[in-house]
């Protein structure tokens, strides 16, 4: 046998990649930007507001200025312009002008020539205010008599969203049951575990700007930077270190690199501003405390009749990604189960907090909590198996949702059947399942319970916020002697592994081992644009864009090797590292045919781009209608087991088994990661966290008080990977980052109920909580009894 | 205060600190203020060891002093003097990952990358005074480390698959 036969193309995708900048994070090495310690740099500190809401009379600064070492002071009179993620809502100044909203909005910053100077600079600074009135909840800014944050927004409302789509009074009028309850999200946050941090170096002399930024989208800090800076965007240059975490904080510019640049100009020099924990929380752009009231019309045959969704949320003391946050919340509602006949009622409320933003799951959590909760409750009443009462449900995709959103692939049916299975739901659903039997558990104090919810997301909204008629993505790949592919993508990773998907995409379509490929991400000098780490975009836009390029090069390579054989491009076989024409061809090596390519050119550089198509980008039935919209949805399904001790109120999770259909799995290590990750920070939102308040002074703000899950509080998450294989993905793949989160909070809540026969509609469900709802239960009986 | 006045504070209170930091006897004028995490970071450029709190709250700064798992942000330089320090850039032998970092690269226990050396240090400390830990054993010995994204199932798996490696001959 010819061995030339024997040579086939390397397979990258589909199997378990550990990831390619893993060596560097194991190590140490990895530079994140407060890593950066540049010699002679000047130390930020930022003076922040002590108030809630109040009129700034004075910024005193000239004690301040005084001190020997300081070397910038900024206050809001030096900039007047705002920003902000939506070019419709840009409120916010850097530093606060004329008013402060929240306690800690920044008032003025610091660069000194060491931490110390610039610590004592800002205890030197005097605020002169004078107080207003200040509204903690989105009830009380709603008051009559409540004076407005920004003049622009009557009523402190930031966004009054209302639709109805089909008839949902007929269709309660027709429905077998109908239940409604209110429910109660608290307020959480992303609290990734580096703290932000920016490093900025203003070159006076050539007038250019550098901002090093923890950034999901160096993008969007570039776009802020050129506005608040009043400074063209070519003299300004935006790199991204490695990222430790986001989950949607850092979406938007914050004004942490903001602020670092105006200093840096100030003082005509490097400024490192890293903010502590406090501060990081207080920078907030987190999950808003949600109000909703649900009202759902259920048939005999399980299927749904109508809904009604009314949804208030807390956004905080700015516009920031308010809008968007409170139109997904109601067009997510759909393109998971066959819905028609909704009516939703939402308002984005400003108020005197800090200003919330897009977290994982962006706009879709709480209400996919109130639903799944409220549909387990009445399946439960109706008498339908939670589970069939979502297979009544189902879509049948490809369709069209009634407000126009595109479902071209649907794995939720395979999800469901999947956990129903691992779970042994069937054999141990509302049977006082767990261990031993009904009456070993009466006797206990300890009672265990499975639950069941679905969720979904989308994979990137289909149309940015920035829209400038670009493509969605744009990838580029440099090819020179070396024989090296070089990927060149804006493509932010943060931890979720993009970089790696890229290389891996790249790699596959050229037959190449992942060794060969390089990708060079995150500094705006170098790489194309991209429209950044958010909305779980990146495998879905610039996967797609990367196998474009991949295909381009692809084309030049077997070009260059057509002719080198003498034969025609069509009969060319590319082998990865041999291309030949005909199986009996001995062939060229990989590096012949770069180096027959390269004679035409010189160095090689490839373009590969991905635009959505028009059918995904949501519809026109109401103002907003294409928040929602998507190339393709994920889709979830969970079961949660939990022992609840009736004795102190502790919920234990013991399980998850957790099915997500990611369209196509390019790296099954990286998609189980992400949806464990997933699953364990709804765990978070639904047990423990919680951003609580006392007179706007955050008093969780640090990693104590704001109670994240520890290892030894965690569950075994075992993941089952479900793939519907779309037909626009990468390969078939969508989203796995973001669309198993929501599903844990109500598969919980439903899990509870089935234990102890109590709900929870207010999260989190702290043990105090449950001791609670025990004690009033008890209570009751005895008085019933009495 | 003027800055030569502050300078000379600075020299009076400060001492020689000398210590064996990751296999290399050094000494170094430390003033006596200055936390281990810093003295590491700032003064000696080893940046792999990690911020992420206000003190105390979340892990990512611990190093190996003596073998054994400390909080580099609540431990003062000067009370390192004479002792053994190792940081997580000491792990690797030969330019070749050790088994802990070989367990969270190779099983995903580090996604964004910034507890990571936190969680490697207190994850070499456990597997150097037990090599076969349980699985409790394993969670009671990261018990204050906080990860934000791994949901800690894969971390889990990173530190039992290192301990294999142990078992193969190579060092946590």
């Amino acid at each position: 046998m010819n061995v030339m036969n024997q040579i086939l193309p390397a397979h990258n995708i589909g199997d378990y990649v550990p990831m390619i900048d893993g060596p560097d994070k194991v190590s140490g090495r990895a530079k994140y930007t407060a890593d950066l310690l540049v010699p002679g740099s000047f130390a930020g500190r930022i003076f922040r507001s002590p108030y809630s809401h109040a009129e700034i009379l004075e910024v005193d600064v000239s004690e301040a200025a005084k001190l020997p070492g300081v070397k910038a002071i900024v206050t809001g009179a030096g900039c007047d312009k705002t920003f902000g993620v939506l070019p419709i809502a840009r409120s916010e100044y850097p530093l606060a002008r004329d008013r402060v909203r929240y306690r800690g909005e920044p008032v003025a910053a610091v660069a000194a020539i060491d931490d110390a100077t610039a610590k004592e600079a800002v205890r030197r600074i005097k605020l002169k205010v004078r107080e207003l009135p200040a509204y903690h909840t989105a009830h009380e800014a709603l008051a009559d008599d409540a004076i407005t944050l920004h003049p622009h927004r009557a009523k402190n409302i930031e966004r009054d969203v209302f639709f109805e789509l089909g008839d949902v009074e007929a269709a309660f009028a027709t429905a077998d049951l109908v239940r409604e309850a209110t429910y109660n999200c608290a307020e959480v946050c992303q609290n990734q575990m580096e703290m932000h941090a920016a490093l900025a170096d203003y070159d006076a002399v050539r007038d250019r700007m550098t901002v090093h930024a923890s950034t999901q989208v160096p993008y969007y800090v570039h776009l802020m930077l050129a506005q608040v800076l009043d400074m063209d965007m070519s003299r300004i240059r935006v790199v991204k270190p490695h990222v430790g975490g986001g989950f949607g904080c850092r979406t938007e510019t914050l004004n942490v690199e903001l602020i670092a640049a105006l200093l840096a100009r100030k003082a005509s020099g490097c400024v490192r501003l890293v903010v502590n924990r406090e501060e990081t929380f207080i920078t907030h752009r987190g999950r808003p405390e949600t109000d909703i009231r649900l009202k759902i019309g259920l048939r005999k045959d399980g299927r749904i009749a109508g809904v009604e969704c009314e949804c208030i949320q807390r956004g905080g003391a700015h516009s920031g990604y308010g809008v968007v946050t409170i139109l997904y919340a109601g067009s997510m509602l759909y393109a998971i189960y066959d819905l028609h006949n909704v009516r939703y009622m939402g308002k984005r409320v400003l108020t005197n907090t800090p200003p919330c933003g897009a977290f994982r799951g962006h706009g879709t959590v709480d209400v996919r909590f109130a639903f799944e909760s409220l549909l387990d409750q009445m399946a439960r009443e109706i008498g339908i198996d939670p589970i069939a009462v979502r297979r009544a449900n189902y879509l049948k995709a490809p369709t069209f949702t009634d407000n126009d959103l595109m479902v071209n692939s649907y794995g939720l049916p395979e999800c469901v059947d999947w956990v129903e299975r691992q779970s042994g739901w069937k054999e141990r659903a509302g049977r006082s399942n767990g261990n031993g039997s009904a009456a070993e558990q009466k006797n206990s104090a300890i009672k265990k319970g499975l639950g069941f919810a679905c969720s979904h997301y989308i994979s990137g909204a289909s149309k940015p916020v920035n829209w400038t008629g670009e493509p969605h993505a744009t990838v580029k790949i440099k090819l020179d002697f070396d024989g090296s592919i070089v990927v060149l993508s804006g493509a932010a990773d943060i931890g979720q592994g993009s970089t790696t998907i890229l290389a891996q995409a790249v790699a596959e379509v050229l037959g190449l081992d992942l060794a060969r490929v390089r990708v060079v991400t995150g500094d705006s000098e170098v790489v194309p644009k991209d429209n950044g780490s958010y909305s779980s975009r990146v495998t879905f836009m610039v996967g797609n864009a990367a196998i474009d390029a991949a295909q381009n090069l692809k084309a030049v390579l077997i070009a260059a090797a057509a002719r080198k054989l003498d034969a025609k491009p069509g009969e060319v076989e590319c082998l990865g590292e041999l291309y030949r024409a005909g199986a009996q061809d001995k062939g060229l090596s990989f590096n012949e045919v770069v180096t027959e390519a390269l004679k035409d050119s010189g160095t090689i550089t490839v373009t590969g781009t991905y635009s959505t198509i028009p059918e995904s980008h949501g519809g026109k039935k109401y103002r907003g209608a294409a928040i929602g919209g998507t190339m393709g949805y994920s889709y979830s399904a969970q079961v949660v087991e939990v022992s609840v001790d009736e004795d102190t109120g502790v919920v234990t999770v013991d399980k998850v088994w957790v099915a997500h259909d990611c369209g196509k799995a390019l790296n099954r290590l990286t998609v189980e990661g992400q949806v464990q990750g997933s699953v364990w920070m709804g765990m978070g939102q639904a047990m423990s966290e919680e951003a609580a308040y006392h007179d706007g002074l955050m008093l969780t703000a640090n990693m104590l008080d704001y109670r994240v899950p520890t290892i030894a509080d965690s569950p075994p998450i075992e993941v089952g990977i479900v793939e519907s294989i779309d037909p626009h993905g990468p390969f078939g793949a969508k989203e796995a980052g973001e669309g198993s989160l929501a599903a844990f909070l109500p598969a919980l809540t439903n899990a509870i109920a089935d234990a102890i026969g109590l709900r929870f509609n207010d999260l989190p469900v702290t043990p105090d909580r449950v001791f609670a709802a025990l004690e009033k239960r008890a209570r009751a009986k005895s008085n019933g009894g009495a | 205060m003027e800055p030569h006045k502050q300078k000379r504070d600075f020299c009076r209170m400060a001492r020689l600190l000398s210590l064996t930091l990751n296999g290399r006897a050094r000494t170094d004028a430390v003033s006596d203020n200055v936390l281990l995490l810093d003295y590491l970071r700032e003064i000696v450029g080893l940046t792999g060891t990690k911020t992420g709190c206000d003190g105390g709250e979340c892990g990512a700064c611990t190093v190996l002093v003596d073998d054994r798992p400390l909080l580099s942000c609540l431990t003062l330089a000067a009370r390192v003097d004479g002792r053994r320090v190792d940081t997580v850039e000491s792990l690797a032998v030969d330019g070749r990952l050790s088994a802990v970092q070989r367990g969270f690269h190779e099983k995903l226990g580090s996604q964004c990358g910034y507890c990571t050396p936190g969680f490697i240090m207190a994850s070499a400390g456990l597997l150097r005074r037990n090599p076969r830990p349980s699985e409790d054993e394993i969670r009671e010995a990261l018990g204050s480390n906080i990860c934000r994204c791994t949901g800690y199932v894969k971390i889990i798996e990173a530190v039992q698959h290192a301990a294999e490696l142990c078992a193969e001959g190579l060092t946590p």
